[in-house]
């Protein structure tokens, strides 16, 4: 029988499976550091099951926006909502079970570096589910079979490459059965061929686990490859959404400069 | 009068607004420490990390200490014919004095520089933002098992301290008269009282506090990449040393007022 996540939890998971209806909401969301205002206005809501793909030239506010839905930053003002719940009302543990069910890929994986591959992956299962240790290492080596890590299980994160971290990061991002995803530059600081490996390795994982993801990326072929529907940032603000074709056919200043820079 | 904008003024901000923070950072490490689980398996990782390996250290620094106190006290003693009182000067002043502090400097030297490094590195590359984002408090896992570690093992690595002082105390007075240890204990705990002993060595819970609360502090506030992390760790040393110097010097005062 394949592990799962503590029955709590499973219980929420299983109310919100409805397709089609909005996960995430965010409304008029702003947010400034200092006298710098990194997000002003921000209004985007994804659907179940889609993947959103957030464009933007770099210092646009895309990390921090992923940042602000998991709740690692405050907004200013505005509102997020996830799962019906807004998360400026939630307590910390209530923010705590909402966490649980997203998983988070940082940029540069944010592997904990005094642990090894299979302990960083087993992490959150120790921390929140109740299995035994021999169930725990079966769902540590199927997690990173899916993302072709398995030969790597006792190696520390300073012994393997960007690449190869960035599937531990996705691996432990996934490790408790995340409804929704959340991938910053999946993809940034890799070869064309790596990147294009993650992105295979992403969009079979959002098809295996049915998972709604936000990805926030550079990367215009990444985009091009994973994203359902694309909203593209620019100063704080969301300049245009819809799908890939509709933003690359644009006629928008902006919007053409940055799709099509190259010809 | 000064004004707020002026260099001192800033100064005088910064210095409110870093107490300001250090309160609050104290206090979310209060709530997380009520509130399970209480990551045992991490506090004694602490204890072994903390308090294992600074044990060589601090018995290094008590046998020097010990060594030194023989050799400089036995010259002026001598000069006021007052010999037979050496091994109590020596034990007095490791006990009452030398040990807790020297142990609490060592510590915050050892342990403060590796807490803020640690912590500083883990900041910056987002392996805080990472244990966050998976539903596991920071304040508990990290800062509060390492609090703890240096409140328990502080008055332990003072023992050692005074033991390894005490001995070495021995040594340098015997190569020149000839004393036995039995006898130089003998003198050396004839006047000294439980209550002398054990105030001064469970005041050193206090610079554990102190090390551990702003080594954390310190570390979790890291900005500024690698450059950052090299400033954490030493702020964490330097402020941890100063803040144990000045409880050093209340704390005794406290004690002679409560134990005369």
């Amino acid at each position: 029988m394949k592990p799962s996540i503590a029955e709590a939890d499973l219980d929420s998971n299983q109310i919100d499976r409805v397709a089609g209806e909005p996960i995430l909401v965010l409304r008029d969301v702003n947010k400034s550091f200092g006298a710098q205002h990194v997000l002003e206005g921000i209004s985007l809501t994804v659907i179940r099951g889609e993947t959103l793909t957030v464009l933007g030239r770099s210092g646009t506010g895309k990390s921090v926006l992923l940042k602000l839905i998991i709740g690692l930053e405050n907004m200013d003002s505005g509102s997020i909502c996830i799962q019906g719940q807004e998360i400026a009302c939630l307590a910390l543990k209530e923010m705590n079970r909402l966490r649980i069910k997203m998983g988070f890929l940082f940029q540069q994986a944010a592997l904990y570096d005094s642990l090894t591959v299979e302990q960083n992956v087993a992490f959150p299962l120790e921390r929140h589910t109740k299995m035994s240790a021999s169930e725990r290492s079966t769902r540590v080596k199927e997690l990173l079979s899916s993302v072709g890590m398995e030969q790597d299980l006792k190696k520390l994160p300073s012994d393997i490459s960007g690449g190869m971290q960035k599937r531990v990061g996705l691996a432990r991002a996934l490790a408790l059965q995340p409804e929704i995803l959340l991938l910053d530059e999946p993809t940034a600081g890799l070869d064309p061929i790596t990147s294009g490996e993650i992105d295979n390795l992403v969009l079979k994982l959002q098809k295996e686990h049915a998972l709604t993801s936000i990805v926030v990326t550079q990367d215009l072929q990444s985009a091009k490859t994973i994203a359902d529907r694309v909203a593209l940032l620019d100063k704080g603000h969301v300049v245009t959404q819809g799908s890939f074709k509709e933003l690359a056919e644009s006629n928008d200043e902006f919007v053409r400069e940055f799709f099509h820079r190259d010809s | 009068m000064e004004s707020i904008s002026s260099p001192s003024g800033t100064t005088i901000n910064r210095s409110l607004e870093w107490f300001g923070d250090l309160g609050s950072f104290s206090w979310k490490v209060i709530c997380a420490a009520f509130s399970r689980p209480f990551e045992l398996r991490e506090i004694f990782r602490q204890f072994d990390e903390i308090g294992s390996k600074s044990f060589p250290l601090v018995a290094l620094a008590g046998a020097a200490i010990g060594t030194v106190l023989a050799l400089e006290s036995r010259s002026s003693l001598v000069r006021f014919g007052a010999k037979s009182m050496l091994p109590a000067a020596i034990v007095y002043s490791i006990i009452h004095e030398m040990g807790p502090i020297v142990t609490g400097l060592v510590v915050a030297g050892r342990v403060g520089a590796g807490i803020g490094a640690e912590l500083g590195s883990m900041k910056v590359t987002e392996q805080i933002d990472a244990i966050e984002a998976s539903a596991v408090d920071p304040y508990k896992l990290l800062v509060f098992t390492r609090v703890l570690a240096c409140i328990v093992v502080l008055p332990l690595l003072t023992l050692v301290t005074d033991f390894c002082g005490v001995f070495a105390g021995w040594v340098a007075v015997a190569l020149t008269d000839s004393i036995s240890l039995h006898r130089f204990m003998d003198k050396g705990f004839s006047g000294v009282t439980f209550s002398d002993f054990l105030a001064p060595t469970f005041r050193t819970c206090a610079f554990g506090l102190i090390i551990g609360m702003v080594a954390c502090f310190q570390g979790m506030r890291t900005r500024g990449g690698t450059a950052g992390v090299g400033r954490s760790a030493t702020s964490s040393v330097v402020l941890a040393s100063l803040f144990v110097i000045l409880a050093d010097v209340i704390l005794v005062k406290l004690i002679l007022i409560f134990f005369p």
